[in-house]
């Protein structure tokens, strides 16, 4: 079976064989529309690469860990990024590449080619996939160009359409894909033309920029837009672009370039070109027989049709289209540097300030009534700051993310998170944290009576320097005993600190992290190496950026829990008042404000609490091995803590394991105490995984009902290697 | 559906497809593997199967009633790695004799009615596991006990 067809030679039986895009081509190019010279690699290619390499199942397996429906976006992305890296480091088998190569090499000799995705299922579906796999321009080589139909049959598993295909019920195991070759046009003017507007069916639309297609089409390059009349083709309204860039071709791929000046002051197409490339479009429409979204580009004076498709956007009774959203998981180098900038002068700034300005009020000297109205404010702030943390933050970490796909596309990694290895550079605030307790831990550790003051609660007696640096701990990161995402509930006194303290200084010091710095340093050059010029430049603003998101994954929660702490500390004193009043035998009616204040506030705290999910129904089965992601490589065994509540860090002794529903940033305190992490949350870049690798602990996450199956005390071996927790001893 | 039931249905619709074990017995403590055509009872409580007394499995039961079973889904392709589901089945066998016999081999006869020259033989014992626990295994490695109160 011919694994490579030229277009004029595709018939209506290969049409599940070349998928949607390839037939389509086909289509034009027997029909008198001038296109580039194209020809499509079966989706038989990509069956025989699968079979033979033992991806097929290698993919199903990671698809099964656990029930698709219940994993989170993050696990899709880990899944995604996974299976990506399958296909790097897969070559394709000599026989398979032989005969790609020789077919392709004979179409295009040395000429550099665009690489697209086309899928079968696209007709079976009836559903568009634009958008959702990957395509690559200018890709000249015979073995870059095998290395990329390797990526794009990599896409197929992207998390956008593992999204996209749970959501309009195919079955991933019947998925497959094409792949389109075709001659690249180096397009001075390029865009897309819609017959159909999907606001006005008696309009269409044309988007033009200067350039190649790939700015539009990724949102990189703001278009010049034009409405017209879909009978008349003439004009009725213009929206001119601010013209900054546009995408140009480079030795391998393409790049965002400024716009020279002289061609910004122009519309990339004149009146003239804007009903030729409308009468086309319109002709590809007559052809179809349905409304078409085209892709177009000049090259000179002449203009080439790159591929049309069926609009799948129209309204009309047609399932709604979630793609856009699914897309929108991912956000541009230009977005995110925007972003970072808004965090790091703006926000970072405002939450520092935020919680000074809070410090600053004398709680104890406020009146019972300006005090409930402080405790209102003080919600509402923090109420404000965790909202900017969810749409600003939550956001930002994608910089990570980013950052990972390059370079495992530069490395070909192993170990597809061997990136992060890369960002640790950076200083956590946590960190900080951490080596602060670890000071403090030493202290009582060499000093006995300190320790015998501590143990028997005389805190008192505690010398005075002593005292002042925990003062001082706890002015810099709060208690440590509060959630950081919602709750009122909080401990009340620096017990659970002292505690904590006290059992590290039973132990030796915990390692201070397996951070090293060479290692960071020889990563840094391997990635870097990997590009030359303008890519080079672009590639460390990239690191850049990686690791300030990266830094801010934790930092941004202590700043939070910072302002958190002084609406603690308000409800506190309020707490404190109300049971003065009780034992008093006083019942003043400011009581009642201040006890009305609190319920309310417990009632709105509800949501977002990490500790809130709760075991449910009572099990009479018994967990034996539970499969995760691999989270943190290592592998350790330790009676389980359970930590259901900030309460429950407390009690944490040396060498247990640490069971959350998901690990709270303030919570990782209690690091320096564990021997393992396991969280029901799921995903490689989520705190619990950062900073079990940060310190080298095994983790695995995303076990589901992590907490209700596992219970505090049992004896549990967490194997962050494969991603499994084992409970319990192996007694029959 | 609580886990309990979701799980305790899996157990059983996986015990009504599948038509033939995997049984271990020992012989001295040297592990010995058979393959017998058996059925479940919807409660998880007993297994049955039909054996030749003559058999050395039934040798083996006589001297230690302790044994295994292993039911899977698999159907030697590579989709079973992640498709099949294994459950290992630990409990005490013991032969049934009398009134109780018949009832228990016409249930048998449902689900293999080709066996019925054989199983009618008088040289046939039916033969009943009382399940103590269940060792389930899917996706590839996720691991539940379910134990049944004696």
């Amino acid at each position: 079976m011919n694994w490579v067809i030229s277009a004029e030679n595709i018939q209506p039986g290969d049409r599940q064989r070349v998928g949607g895009k390839g037939y389509a081509l086909t289509l034009l190019a027997n029909n008198g529309f001038q296109i580039p010279e194209t020809i499509c690699i079966s989706s038989d290619a990509y069956q025989e690469y699968v079979d033979r390499t033992g991806l097929r199942e290698r993919i199903q397996l990671e698809l099964h860990r656990k029930d698709f429906k219940e994993m989170r976006w993050e696990e899709i992305w880990d899944c995604a990024t996974r299976i990506r890296n399958m296909f790097l480091r897969k070559q394709i088998p000599d026989h398979i590449a032989k005969r790609l190569k020789a077919d392709i090499q004979f179409r295009f000799k040395d000429k550099p080619v665009a690489v697209r995705s086309s899928a079968p299922e696209e007709d079976t579906a009836r559903a568009s996939f634009a958008g959702l796999h990957e395509s690559y321009i200018n890709i000249s080589g015979i073995d870059a160009i095998l290395e990329h139909i390797r990526k794009v049959w990599a896409s197929l598993w992207s998390d956008a359409a593992l999204l996209y295909r749970q959501e309009i019920g195919l079955n991933v195991e019947k998925s497959t894909m094409a792949v389109v070759i075709q001659e690249i046009v180096p397009g001075d003017r390029s865009g897309v033309a819609f017959t159909q507007s999907p606001n006005d069916d008696s309009q269409g639309v044309i988007e033009s920029v200067y350039g190649l297609n790939q700015g539009l089409v990724d949102g990189t390059v703001e278009p010049d837009r034009w409405i017209l009349d879909r009978k008349t083709h003439r004009v009725i309204s213009h929206t001119p672009a601010t013209r900054r860039y546009w995408i140009v071709p480079i030795e391998q791929g393409v790049q965002l370039n400024p716009l020279p000046q002289s061609k910004s002051r122009m519309p990339p197409l004149n009146v003239q070109e804007t009903r030729e490339v409308f009468g086309q479009a319109r002709r590809a429409e007559d052809f179809f027989g349905t409304p078409q979204d085209v892709e177009w580009t000049y090259r000179d004076r002449s203009l080439v049709v790159l591929q049309s498709r069926p609009i799948t956007t129209l309204s009309g009774g047609k399932p709604e289209d979630n793609r856009g959203w699914y897309l929108s998981l991912h956000r541009s180098f230009e977005n995110l540097k925007s972003l970072r900038t808004k965090i790091e002068e703006a926000l970072i700034p405002g939450m520092i300030a935020a919680a000074e300005e809070l410090a600053a009020t004398d709680l104890t000297r406020l009146p019972d009534g300006a005090l409930a109205t402080e405790i209102k404010r003080r919600w509402e702030i923090n109420h404000k700051w965790v909202t900017i943390y969810w749409d600003e933050f939550i956001p930002f970490a994608h910089g990570v993310r980013l950052f990972g796909q390059i370079y495992n596309d530069a490395i070909k990694p192993e170990d597809p998170y061997e990136f992060v290895d890369l960002l640790t550079e950076t200083e956590m605030v946590s960190l900080e944290r951490n080596r602060m307790l670890e000071d403090l831990a030493e202290q009582i550790r060499s000093n006995r009576r300190l320790a015998g003051q501590l143990q028997k609660g005389l805190y008192a007696e505690v010398d005075p320097d002593f005292r002042a640096e925990i003062d001082a701990f706890v002015l810099k990161f709060g208690d440590l005993s509060c959630a950081v995402t919602g709750g009122s509930q909080c401990a009340q006194d620096t017990d659970p600190l002292i505690k904590i303290l006290l059992e590290m200084a039973n132990h030796p010091p915990a390692p201070t992290g397996r951070r090293n710095y060479k290692k960071t340093e020889i990563l840094k050059e391997k990635f870097l190496t990997c590009f030359a010029g303008d890519q080079r430049t672009r590639a460390v603003e990239l690191l850049d950026l990686a690791r300030s998101s990266y830094r801010l994954r934790d930092d941004d929660n202590i700043y939070l829990g910072r302002i958190e702490a002084q609406l603690l500390a308000a409800v506190r004193e309020a707490r404190q008042r109300i049971e003065n009043m009780v034992s008093g035998g006083s019942d003043a009616p400011t009581a009642n404000e201040l006890k009305a204040v609190l319920a309310d506030l417990d009632h709105r705290a509800e949501s977002r609490n990490p500790y809130r999910k709760e075991a449910g129904a009572k099990f009479n089965i018994k967990p034996r091995q539970l499969i995760g992601q691999p989270g943190g490589p290592g592998i350790a065994s330790g009676r389980a803590r359970v930590v259901r509540q900030h309460t429950d860090l407390a009690d944490f002794k040396h060498g247990e394991v640490l069971v959350c529903d998901a690990v709270d940033p303030n919570m990782t305190f209690v690091v320096p105490l564990v021997s393992a992490v396991v969280e029901r949350r799921g995903g490689m870049l989520i705190h619990g995984a950062i900073i079990a690798r940060e310190y080298g602990l095994p983790c695995v996450t995303g076990i589901s009902d992590a907490t209700a199956l596992i219970k505090t005390g049992d004896k549990i071996t967490v194997d962050g290697y494969i991603g499994i927790v084992t409970i319990g001893s192996g007694e029959i | 559906m609580d886990k309990t039931q979701a799980l305790h249905q899996q157990l059983s619709s996986l015990l009504e497809s599948q038509n033939l074990a995997v049984l271990a017995t020992h012989r001295s403590g040297q592990p010995y593997t058979s393959l017998v055509a058996f059925y479940a009872t919807e409660d998880l409580r007993n297994l049955f199967f039909v054996t030749p007394k003559t058999t050395r499995k039934f040798e083996n039961i006589k001297a230690d009633p302790r044994v295994s079973i292993l039911v899977n889904s698999s159907t030697n392709q590579t989709v079973d790695f992640h498709r099949a589901v294994s459950v290992t089945v630990v409990g005490e066998a013991s032969e049934i004799v009398g009134s109780e016999r018949q009832p228990i081999l016409e249930r048998y006869l449902k689900k293999h009615p080709h066996l019925e020259d054989f199983v009618r033989s008088p040289s046939c014992a039916v033969v009943r596991v009382s399940a103590k626990s269940y060792f389930m295994v899917q996706n590839f490695q996720n691991v539940m006990e379910l134990h049944i109160d004696q």
